[in-house]
């Protein structure tokens, strides 16, 4: 039974979700490996998260509880549109709250609250090839990943760390994936990469434009690229949220009047709030 | 001798289109030996050094490399990955442009870092240590280590072509016009330090050339090749001075006119 009549249950028609799902099981049983999918046109413009929708759509059960996030606030047009889309395709409960979830589709953050076993992360993808900006052939990238030979990602570390004093990626910093594959989590901070280490959660990828999915199942080994005596850091604006005083969380600035006045705020909004509930 | 061979080749044949770019053709490479091609325009040179480092495959014939273990490889049925592995740890190519090779827009200790990294090197400071020992070995002031090839001259760019070939200390390096397109008092001086490291450092060659003073500086033993076939082999120094086919009398005698 459907929420809005005329549509299956979240949107994609039960053969286009069996496929994703397939697509979806090859990606855990090779983590970090780009699988590539037949993406479907979703009522949404490339680039608002149509890979990720789609990897929830195929994932999403009647009883999950969907939390969306966009740069971490559950309040972005973004986020509202695609929580909106699956309460009336899919009839399924939504929440902000990182913990009540089952199911967080995300753009460009990985939740502050530390995810459990029991849940999924979407993350929307838009270029899943970490070595795109360095070679532009993307059989040439497909062969490097398939003989593992990454040096060309490390000359880019090496190049920073000579003109710069260290490594100059602050977003989709790339990671290998359990000794093997090289992979890009997304624009995500590097600030966040530490959290896909070991994470308890299963963790999907969804590139719609681009046509792949990843995935890094639960408890597998994430690894920020550095060197021995360069080692990576998970770097954060040396402030307090100037809400609820986190010196952990990761920060925004935001302007709050027009003398040019600046605040640091947690980008985590579930996240401060329930530090300012005190739960 | 034969059993111990780095890299044989019998019966090689390729063919592209109706020109016979190489026929029948038979060679041997002992370690640490330095095997220059020669012949004219045209002849397959290019063709067969790239038919014996994998990067063709022949119509007909074989090619076999021994790694240090003493196992022998069929170049052509070798894996894709296995291949690769072999060209950037045991082999090396020095191509005339260095242009082919180089990344023009990582700075000199990146190009010559790469192979280091790709090997699995994970230390900064010991790999600019190691490029910076390397610009210095081919006479590249280390000063210059942070700089972009496309600063560099054409000699420097290849020895800087050179430094990123040889920092994995490869046994054996194939060579297509390394002095190709540079001035004379130029090619002199990179063909001097050729000399010099693949002596010091045991380097096997197969060395391509269509200039008969580069092989007989730098080559043990010499292959003439004419329209893809190889019509006379021997000790450079023999097939110099005492030439016996046709064709090389006539190469030998058209550089002395010259
Ligand atoms: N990719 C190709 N397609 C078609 N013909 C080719 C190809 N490569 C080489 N040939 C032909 O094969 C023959 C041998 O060419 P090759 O490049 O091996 O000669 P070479 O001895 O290296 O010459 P040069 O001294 O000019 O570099 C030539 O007739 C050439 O035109
Ligand atoms: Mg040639």
């Amino acid at each position: 039974m459907n929420v809005a009549s005329g549509y299956n249950f979240a949107y994609l028609d039960e053969q286009t979700k069996r496929m994703i799902r397939r697509a979806i099981l090859k990606a855990v049983a090779i983590p970090g490996h780009q699988v590539p999918f037949g993406s479907r046109e979703m009522p949404l413009p490339y680039g608002w998260g149509t890979g990720g929708i789609q990897v929830t759509a195929a994932v999403l059960g009647r009883d999950d509880v969907l939390k969306v996030i966009d740069q971490g606030a559950d309040d972005t047009t973004n986020a509202v549109s695609i929580r909106r889309f699956f309460a009336r395709t899919a009839g399924v409960a939504t929440t902000t709250h990182t913990a009540e979830a089952t199911v967080i589709q995300t753009r460009h953050r990985i939740p502050e609250t530390a995810l459990r076993q029991d849940q999924i992360i979407v993350y929307q993808v838009p270029q899943p090839e970490p070595l795109s900006r360095l070679e532009p052939s993307r059989e040439e990238t497909r062969r490097m990943h398939a003989l593992a030979d990454y040096g060309l990602m490390h000359v880019k570390l090496y190049e920073d760390i000579t003109r710069f004093g260290h490594v100059s990626i602050s977003y989709d910093y790339p990671v290998m994936v359990d000794g093997r594959y090289l992979m890009a989590p997304s624009p995500i901070p590097a600030f966040d990469n530490p959290k896909m280490d070991r994470m308890a959660a299963l963790q999907l990828f969804g590139a719609g434009r681009e046509k792949r999915i990843y995935a890094v199942p639960p408890y597998t080994s994430v690894r920020s690229l550095d060197f021995d005596d360069h080692e990576f850091r998970a770097s954060r604006a040396p402030h307090a949220c100037l809400l609820c005083g986190a010196t952990d969380s990761y920060l925004d600035e935001v302007v709050i009047d027009d003398q040019g006045g600046r605040m640091f705020v947690c980008s985590d909004t579930d996240h401060c709030e329930g530090r300012r509930d005190g739960t | 001798m034969e059993h111990d061979t780095l890299l044989s080749a019998r019966g090689l044949t390729l063919h592209f289109g109706a020109t016979p770019a190489l026929v029948d053709v038979d060679a041997d490479l002992w370690p640490g030996e330095v095997l220059a091609v020669v012949g004219e325009s045209g002849s397959g040179k290019s063709t067969l050094l790239n038919v014996l480092s994998g990067r063709l495959a022949p119509d007909a014939g074989v090619a076999w490399y021994r790694d240090p273990a003493g196992a022998l490889h069929d170049i052509h049925a070798m894996p894709a990955p296995a291949l690769r592995t072999l060209h950037r740890s045991d082999w090396g190519f020095v191509h005339q442009n260095p242009r082919e090779n180089l990344r023009m827009a990582v700075t000199a200790g990146g190009n010559v870092g790469e192979r280091l990294m790709a090997r699995g090197s994970r230390h900064y400071g010991d790999i600019r240590a190691a490029a910076i020992s390397w610009l210095e070995q081919v006479e590249i002031d280390a000063d210059r280590v942070d700089d972009l090839p496309r600063t560099f001259s054409g000699g420097m760019l290849q020895r800087l072509q050179i430094a990123r070939t040889l920092v994995t200390h490869p046994r054996l390096v194939f060579m297509d016009e390394p002095t190709g397109g540079l001035d004379v008092s130029v090619q002199a001086r990179l063909l001097d330090l050729i000399r010099g490291l693949v002596r010091r450092l045991g380097i096997a060659a197969v060395l391509v050339t269509h200039d008969l003073a580069v092989a007989r500086l730098l080559a043990h033993r010499i292959m003439v090749m004419q329209r893809g076939r190889v019509v006379e082999s021997g000790l450079t120094d023999r097939v110099l001075d005492d030439p016996r086919h046709a064709y090389t009398q006539l190469l030998v005698s058209s550089v002395l006119g010259a």
